[in-house]
């Protein structure tokens, strides 16, 4: 095989529009100017410092780890609208088995986990069996989640929350993975960030360079292409949907032990923030094109936010519609990069 | 041109007749089909030729007839056996995802992969330069396999995927209507690549309705009309007109001429 060589006819494409091709390109830009515009707002002094990360991240870490399997799910063309409530129901599931069941934690967790994969695979089972949309089935599965929720607390403990978690055998050794907090440099940190960098890099990993990431990415492009190209579309999409579903279980079963309870309403509502980080970050909500890095940055501009509007002494009621401007002007910035970036066929 | 005519026919169709309830679609269909030859099977809207290419790929199952593969008699369940016996199908607008880039879609479903073959981490290297070469050889000359497939032309795309199933080891190459939706310029880049495949060796069966695209590359034609196979001619034994006559049916093609030529005059 010979060598290859330069191509004399490619126009040198510059590093600009090489960047300009990355569908993260524009959410990185768009959190270095809101981090700066945050930075300057700062009255306390500490949002560009370790301590304002270590707040933001607190925020950003939860949600960046669903988002990215969310991503990876809308690249593969399909909605979970059922990855909020799921957060909650993991919790409150781990939850009522330690308290009420008297199970150790970790058998607890695993129960939980197992619990949310059959949630995935129901979800994805019935979006290629019924070919519905699977925003009407995950939709469906949110409000069941949602009533289940309730009832059931309500049932086992008489009240909308579970506590007591943390009389549970082995809650120390497993806070200590999920829920602790790491000192760097006078600021403590929540655990938390250290899976959501290691999922970040996984999912990127898996996305660009490997078998099952060419398939997401063919399956949400054309199913139809794919499938003629050998492609286990349906395959594909089932597990995106279990990786989604138990992604959000981790969530939960991090939250309650970090908060060493939870209520019954927890995760209601986060699906949307899971989806505006996933589409902030470049991800077509049409699929087949995405990244898991751009997810993770839609859920830092989150953080920002978060953190940002209370240290400038701003009303906090106000951080829904800075999120909602910004989900608008980046789909829009994405979408002319995207274009600009293609390069038009003359 | 029948330097490469084998004695044997890599594949083979007698009597093939395909019905839906009390539709027939199909009837007693024969055609054969060598190796380093262009077979072009021509027919006008519903004619069959849908039904036929669904037989051929494996898609559908004759309901009578045989179908044999250098010369032994196959039934295909699905058309990944019919893959496995090395006949590929290019569909028209369904063969390549337009926002992938070139070499993903080249080796899409057959990824090479690296290392502990159950992980399935890409060898991106070696798809990125045997996409390349592959395509070189079948005289597709890219400048980049990184740019998305969908920014190529229609024509280039056609022949993106008949390299990727010529490299994939087919050895029986079914093109769906390849050049209805392109450009005169585009089609000729087709047509090309169709030669090309066939000076590979590929037994190429050519499915259109245009006479003048299957004219230019074809080494046998046959004729499909109203599910029925009504002529077939070999290249030395036919002209152009007597293709696009068999193929509209002669008499009416006449009388249609005739009232147009009258509607004009006004």
């Amino acid at each position: 095989m010979t060598a290859i060589k330069a191509d004399e006819r490619i126009q040198r494409v510059s590093v600009i529009t090489k960047a300009l091709r990355r569908p993260e390109l524009g959410a990185l830009i768009g959190a270095l100017v809101i981090f700066t515009v945050f930075a300057i707002v700062d009255t306390t002094g500490q949002f560009a410092q370790l301590q304002g990360a270590a707040g933001w991240t607190k925020f950003a870490a939860p949600i960046g780890i669903v988002s990215i399997f969310v991503a990876l799910l809308m690249i593969a063309g399909e909605f979970d609208l059922s990855s909020g409530v799921m957060v909650g129901s993991a919790g409150l599931l781990m939850g009522n088995l330690i308290s009420e069941v008297g199970m150790g934690v970790w058998p607890a967790l695993l129960t939980t986990l197992v619990f949310a994969a059959i949630v995935g695979l129901a979800n994805g089972y019935l979006v290629i069996k019924t070919g519905l949309p699977s925003f009407i089935v995950t939709l469906a599965t949110f409000f069941v989640l949602k009533g289940i929720n309730l009832a059931v607390t309500k049932l086992l403990t008489g009240t909308v929350r579970v506590d007591g978690v943390d009389t549970g055998e082995g809650f120390d050794s497993a806070r200590s993975w999920f829920a602790t907090k790491i000192e760097i440099g006078g600021a403590s940190f929540q655990v938390s960030v250290l899976w959501w960098i290691g999922f970040t890099i996984l999912a990127t990993w898996v996305l660009t360079r490997t078998t099952f990431g060419n398939w997401i990415f063919a399956a949400g492009g054309d199913a139809n292409a794919a499938r003629n190209a050998g492609v286990p579309v349906a395959r594909t999409k089932i597990t995106l949907f279990v990786l989604t579903s138990v992604a959000a279980a981790l969530v939960g079963s991090m939250t309650l032990l970090e908060l060493r309870g939870m209520q019954a309403g927890q995760g209601v509502g986060q699906e949307f923030y899971y989806i505006i980080a996933a589409a902030v970050g470049g991800t077509l909500l049409t699929g087949g094109a995405g990244s898991a890095i751009g997810a993770s940055i839609g859920a830092a501009i989150m953080g920002f936010a978060a953190i940002g509007i209370p240290y400038a002494l701003w009303d906090q009621d106000w951080v829904s519609t800075f999120l909602g401007v910004i989900l608008f002007l980046a789909v829009l910035v994405n979408t002319w990069l995207s274009v600009q970036a293609k390069g038009a066929r003359k | 041109m029948s330097a490469k005519k084998s004695a044997d026919p890599v594949l083979e169709l007698k009597d093939v007749g395909k019905s839906f309830g009390n539709v027939v679609a199909l009837r007693d269909v024969s055609l054969a089909v060598y190796p380093g030859q262009v077979t072009c099977v021509l027919g006008d809207n519903g004619a069959g030729k849908s039904t036929l290419i669904k037989i051929l790929s494996g898609v559908h199952k004759a309901s009578e007839g045989d179908f044999l593969i250098s010369g032994q008699k196959t039934e295909f369940n699905s058309p990944r056996d019919a893959m496995a016996k090395g006949i590929a199908t290019v569909f028209q607008d369904l063969a390549t995802v337009p926002l992938m880039s070139v070499w993903r879609n080249f080796f899409l479903g057959n990824e090479p992969k690296k290392w502990w073959k159950p992980l399935g981490i890409l060898d991106t290297k070696f798809a990125k330069e045997t996409a390349k070469t592959e395509l070189l050889n079948m005289g597709i000359d890219l400048r980049d396999t990184n740019q998305p497939i969908g920014t190529l032309s229609g024509g280039e795309r056609q022949a993106v995927a008949i390299a990727r199933a010529v490299y994939f080891g087919a050895n029986v190459l079914i093109l769906d209507e390849p050049t209805s939706a392109l450009g005169v310029r585009q089609s000729g880049i087709v047509l090309k690549y169709i030669l090309a495949a066939r000076e590979r060796g590929v037994a190429v069966i050519f499915i259109t309705h245009n006479p003048h695209h299957a004219f230019l590359v074809g080494d046998h034609f046959y004729l499909l009309n109203r599910g029925r196979m009504t002529a077939s001619f070999v290249r030395e034994k036919v002209q152009l007109d007597e293709l696009i006559q068999a193929m509209a049916g002669g008499a009416e093609l006449d009388t249609l001429t005739h009232e147009i030529s009258i509607i004009r005059q006004d």
